[in-house]
């Protein structure tokens, strides 16, 4: 259970080697912390990550998770709440960016890309929005990005199934009104993590801590959307509105 | 049946729940719809935290009224529906020349809640909590049957109950021990007190135990050489003789009223700040007479002044409010004095700051009261590092071997709870006894894993 200040007992990351996850859950760490659950395909990773967030008084652990296994998820999150007993907060962390305008090219990729970040996305949050129901409490994070807002050229893949995620949570909160869970998008701008390693920085690049600063405060304050950073909600309120040609034409990457 | 959100009194911890009225014929039947979140009793939620609730399981509210209570003159006793409420309680009693043998600082609370929550008054250095004063009571179990329990009939599950959160069933009906009175008013002390040391050198100074009710308000806003300055009370049942002619024609006249309400326009929080609370603290500072001995007053206004104003937690706007209460033993008054240095500064406004001393604890497992001090503290939920400060006050009281109560806490960890009530273990064999399957159940209990054996 949440205490009165939106501590956590429990916190889940899936894909839980995901750097933005780990901060969010790093963030979240309080002397009432009791378990935090590092959900992820690489499990040697998985214990690396595990070893960067352990303290005093609450226990890391790591199972196994693959977003594109969606036939496992209800199992894996039922074996993980039975271990570690109410979900207080659960981060959707994986994804995957792909290649660019190479995915928008290669029928096998652009498929796999799309079923792990939209389908094995919904998939998970589906289970978890299961458990909170029947817990009456719990609150589902789900890592959008701005670039569902609009899809560029660019990473046009990858940007449609944010859009369809970032569609899909809103739709999935707005349907958990009323039974104590809750679902919190969050909209990160560029940030610099493994995904975008080596990529240049888009304008407004932020770090994975200061997305995670930005999603605490938003859970404690019950807020159904965080942009990371702030500007970028006034940022793409005018560029959501730009006609197509100029749109095109920004130099987005 | 009806999913509805539930919270305590400082609207901070919010959950989901099927809300189901019930008859005590009817709980068998009630309770065999209980799933694996199983079910739990509620009285009138002013338990501060996530005591009066359980996500995602039943939330049973008894009914019941003080209509069909039963007084035995003789014994000065009343037997009374666990669903009633002290507000009925006090209406029926009050007239007919008795007292409730204790009351809490709001009269909105059920007798159930009363029992399980072993809550104390001003009268704690005298009487004892609120369980010292059960005679018997009955308990519908998880299991159907309903138990009749006393000092000798199954005392174990008996003092399990009281102070038991609800975690042991849900008491149906009460037979408790009341006081006489004279009239209903109070004849009252009222000292004014420059700072923490000389309060609580007066409150040890012997007097307190020559009044039935004693208790200080700390303006926590006030720092250095005012640190602790405070207004202290102390009061009486006033005697017939101790009336003024007027009110002599009606002694036992009783008639609380409600004044006003907070609206239901949730302010922005910040409206309680620390400039509005300090300005607010000085004035009722220096609006108290510097000592005025023999007052007389309405049971309302000496013991349930803030039942004046409904819903004033609204003054707290969004994020609610949080009570911190917490308990030292005698000899460790440097510790509350660090505390409350701590307290102070922080800058978290506190609005309401209570110090009483406590008597004797009772037999009860998870009873809080112990030899010693108690401090109550308002906070309102927002403040930014109260999260940090509550924690640290956690180990301030821990070190020094206190504990804090379970009917204010919507923080604390299970650890902390392990430490400061060494017998858990003891009340959980007996819960274990009379609830094998773990029907009852709370968010309380479960935030603070009390009814896991670990
Ligand atoms: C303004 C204010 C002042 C207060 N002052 C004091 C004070 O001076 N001293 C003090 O001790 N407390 C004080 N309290 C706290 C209050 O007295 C307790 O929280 C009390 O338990 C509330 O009773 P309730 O009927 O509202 O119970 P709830 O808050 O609804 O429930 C509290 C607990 O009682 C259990 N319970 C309720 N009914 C039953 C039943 N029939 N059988 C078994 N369990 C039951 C619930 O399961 C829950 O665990 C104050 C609260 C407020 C709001
Ligand atoms: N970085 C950005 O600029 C940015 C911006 C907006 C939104 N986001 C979103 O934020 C989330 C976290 O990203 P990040 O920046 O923290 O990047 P990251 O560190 O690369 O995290 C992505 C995580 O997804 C995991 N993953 C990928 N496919 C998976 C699968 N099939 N099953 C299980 N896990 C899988 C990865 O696991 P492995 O370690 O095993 O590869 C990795 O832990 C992602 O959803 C991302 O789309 C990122």
């Amino acid at each position: 259970m949440d205490n009165a200040f939106g501590q956590p007992q429990t916190i889940v990351v899936l894909g839980g080697t995901s750097e933005i996850g780990l901060a969010i859950a790093h963030q979240l760490l309080s002397p009432v912390t009791r378990h935090v659950v590092l959900a992820c395909r690489d499990l040697v990773k998985g214990e690396q990550a595990a070893a960067s967030l352990r303290g005093d008084g609450f226990e890391v652990s790591v199972a196994h998770f693959d977003g594109a296994d969606t036939a496992s998820h209800e199992r894996v999150i039922g074996e993980i709440a039975e271990r570690v007993g109410d979900l207080d907060v659960v981060v959707l962390a994986f994804g995957q960016l792909g290649h660019g305008e190479a995915t928008g090219q290669d029928v096998a990729e652009a498929a796999a890309l799309a079923h792990v970040n939209f389908t094995g996305a919904v998939s998970a949050s589906v289970a978890v929005a299961n458990r909170l129901r029947a817990q009456g409490h719990g609150t589902l994070v789900v890592l959008s990005s701005v670039a569902g807002e609009r899809v560029r050229k660019a990473n046009f893949v990858y940007g449609s199934t944010k859009a369809g995620l970032d569609g899909f949570a809103q739709g999935l909160g707005d349907s958990l009104v009323g039974t104590g869970a809750r679902v919190l998008v969050v909209r990160p701008g560029f940030v610099h993590s493994q995904m975008t390693k080596g990529m240049p920085a888009a304008p407004f690049a932020t770090t994975p801590d200061v997305v995670a600063q930005l999603t605490v405060k938003g859970l404690r304050a019950g807020r159904r959307t965080v942009w990371a950073p702030g500007i970028l909600r006034v940022v793409f309120s005018v560029l959501r509105h730009l006609p197509g040609p100029v749109w095109r034409r920004l130099p987005l990457g | 049946m009806t999913r509805t959100t539930l919270t305590g009194w400082g609207r901070t911890n919010p959950s989901v729940a099927e809300l189901v009225d019930v008859f005590r014929a009817e709980l068998p039947d009630v309770l065999k719809e209980a799933g694996p979140r199983g079910a739990l009793v509620r009285g009138l939620g002013r338990s501060y935290g996530d005591a009066a609730q359980n996500a995602g399981g039943l939330v049973l509210r008894l009914m019941g009224s003080a209509t069909d209570a039963v007084l035995d003159r003789e014994r000065a006793q009343v037997t009374v529906s666990a669903g009633a409420s002290l507000d009925e309680l006090l209406r029926y009693l009050v007239p007919r020349g008795f007292f409730v043998p204790v009351t809490p600082g709001t009269r909105f609370v059920t007798i159930g809640g009363a029992i399980a929550s072993d809550i104390h008054g001003k009268n704690h250095h005298v009487d004892g909590s609120f369980g010292n004063h059960v005679v018997r009571m009955s308990l519908q179990l998880a299991d159907g049957s309903v138990a009749e329990l006393s000092r000798t009939q199954d005392p174990e599950l008996f003092w399990a109950t009281i102070g038991g959160m609800g975690l042991t069933g849900v008491v149906l009906d009460a037979t408790v021990q009341l006081l006489p009175v004279e009239t209903s008013r109070m004849a009252v002390d009222t000292y004014r007190i420059a700072d923490l040391d000389r309060l609580m050198a007066v409150m040890d100074d012997g007097e307190d135990e020559a009044h039935r009710y004693s208790v200080a308000w700390i303006d926590l806003a006030a720092k250095g050489a005012q640190l602790g300055r405070s207004v202290l009370t102390r009061g009486d049942h006033a005697r017939f003789d101790e009336l003024p002619a007027k009110l002599q024609t009606d002694p036992l006249a009783y008639g609380p009223s409600q004044l006003v309400s907070v609206p239901p326009v949730i302010p922005r929080p910040g409206l309680l700040n620390h400039a509005t609370v300090a300005a607010f603290n000085e004035l009722w500072f220096r609006k108290a007479p510097k000592r005025k001995l023999g007052g007389i007053e309405s049971i309302s206004s000496f013991f349930h002044p803030l039942d004046m104003v409904g819903q004033w937690t609204r003054f707290y706007g969004r994020s609610g409010l949080v009570q911190y209460q917490l308990m030292v033993p005698f000899g460790q008054e440097e510790a509350m004095r660090r505390i409350v240095e701590r307290v102070a500064a922080s800058g978290t406004a506190s609005f309401l700051a209570v110090l009483k001393r406590f008597g004797a604890g009772n037999e009860a497992p998870l009873s809080f009261p112990q030899p010693g001090w108690t401090l109550a503290l308002d906070m309102p939920g927002g403040a930014p590092g109260l999260g940090s400060l509550l924690h640290a006050l956690d180990e301030m009281v821990l070190e020094v071997g206190g504990r804090n109560y379970f009917a204010k806490d919507a923080h604390t960890s299970p650890e902390t709870i392990r430490r400061g009530y060494p017998r858990l273990a003891e009340w959980q064999a007996v819960r274990r006894r009379a609830d094998p399957h773990g029907v009852w159940q709370s968010d309380l209990g479960r935030r603070l894993r009390l009814a896991a054996e670990d």
